[in-house]
């Protein structure tokens, strides 16, 4: 199965000052955006292959989008994640399918290892509706400056028939870090969390 | 009292819109500085200073904005622009963008035009053939607003604003901006055509009267 895409959008938010203060060099975070066609929509279906194995297109489209929006090389990210908005003719667990079984091993090697959990959000929504991409970073979930989100919309989906599914990627964490934790540079980077 | 604070870049790649899909997509931008707003707060009489200031901010955000769309500069076919000022500003202080956002624009296009006069306000080209490219008024629109707020910016052909399969507007919106002390000056341009375009109209390539218009 290959997805049906309509759309796809790219965004780049680039942060060079936060309270009056320089942030040198910018945080930068990129979503990737693909608005697809739901082949489920309108009818129950027992068997979500389909979706599943649009995640795993999706997960290396998508990842390699937000990396190249960047301009770096794929072991330069630091964090990620992943989201769905499912439009009104399909259900969650259309999401789920797109997210959970196969988009996270074709991402990771967009980025270049993942030893962490993708951390994800999904929901129903209509046109226009947004979804804040929850980010945390890549080889360590609980490094704290990493933890952050961003908001992904396209204004003209998705309509019921429709999914959109975000990837996001940082080559950074949050502007100004100050609330102690776990530091990028302390990780081990083994077991995905510390 | 040039203070960017953000910039967010946005590009769309529309392969079609229910109809067939289109053998190359429909590529639209648009990019987003959010600047510190030196006149919020206060009635300002005088905020011209601010106009050329702004200039190489335009200049970068035309460059970063083809640079992400990623496609040959002969295939940006339209343009528009605006702006978003925050609370504690007004109407106005979005409208310094018009000279400095629509230079930046004819200056990557490849517009041979009188830079003092356009600047003055007081273009009177003599139009034999075609002089240059970015010969249309670059379209916009403004409005003060909250962060988050969209903001649908016009899309219209560089050369001719009646090419009617080109007139466009793509929604832009940075969440959390503008503050109220802020204000988001925004570039966007298009490789032309709507998706399934088909309501008739002047063609890009029957442009004859090279008036901006035609």
């Amino acid at each position: 199965m290959t997805a049906n895409i309509r759309k796809l959008v790219v965004q780049v938010d680039e942060t060079r000052k936060e309270m009056g203060r320089d942030i040198a060099p910018p945080t930068r975070r990129a979503v990737a955006i693909a608005v697809i066609a739901n082949p489920y929509a309108g009818r129950y279906s027992e068997n979500l292959d389909e979706l599943i194995a649009i995640g795993e297109e999706l997960g290396a489209l998508l990842g390699q989008k937000a990396v190249k929006a960047l301009g770096i090389e794929p072991g330069q990210a630091q964090s990620y994640g992943k989201a769905a908005i499912v439009g009104e003719g399909g259900e969650l667990e259309h999401a789920a399918a797109i997210l959970h079984p196969k988009l996270g091993a074709p991402l990771r090697v967009a980025v270049e290892k993942g030893a962490a959990l993708v951390p994800s959000a999904k929901k129903l929504g209509t046109l226009g509706t947004a979804i804040d991409v929850p980010l945390g970073h890549k080889d360590a979930a609980f490094v704290r400056s990493h933890f952050d989100a961003i908001e992904a919309r396209v204004s003209d989906a998705p309509r019921a028939g429709e999914i959109v599914v975000a990837v996001a990627v940082t080559d950074s964490g949050r502007p100004l870090p100050r609330i102690g934790g776990l530091q990028a540079g302390e990780i081990k980077g083994e077991d995905g969390l510390r | 009292m040039i203070d960017i604070r953000r910039v967010f870049t946005q590009v769309e790649h529309i392969h079609h819109e229910f109809g067939p899909r289109a053998q190359t997509p429909l590529v639209r931008g648009a990019i987003a500085a959010v600047l510190t707003n030196p006149f919020a707060g206060r009635y300002e009489p005088d905020i011209l200073p601010m106009m050329s200031l702004l200039d190489p901010v335009g200049l970068e955000m035309a460059h970063k904005l083809h640079a992400a769309m990623d496609v040959p500069l002969e295939q940006l076919a339209t343009y528009g622009k605006g702006a978003i000022v925050g609370a504690a500003g007004e109407l106005e202080h979005g409208a310094l963008w018009h000279v400095p956002g629509g230079y930046a624009m004819r200056e990557l296009l490849g517009w041979k035009g009188d830079r003092v006069a356009y600047a003055k306000g007081t273009v009177d080209e003599k139009k034999t053939g075609q002089p240059g490219n970015a010969l249309s008024i670059v379209p916009s629109t403004k409005k003060v607003g909250a962060p988050g707020t969209t903001l649908d910016v016009p899309l219209t052909n560089i050369n001719a604003s009646y090419v009617r399969g080109q007139f466009d507007a793509i929604e832009v919106r940075v969440p959390g901006a503008p503050a109220a002390d802020e204000i988001v000056f925004i570039l966007a341009m298009s490789t032309g055509y709507r998706v399934h375009a088909r309501v008739g109209g002047l063609l890009a390539e029957n442009i004859a009267k090279w008036d901006g218009l035609r």
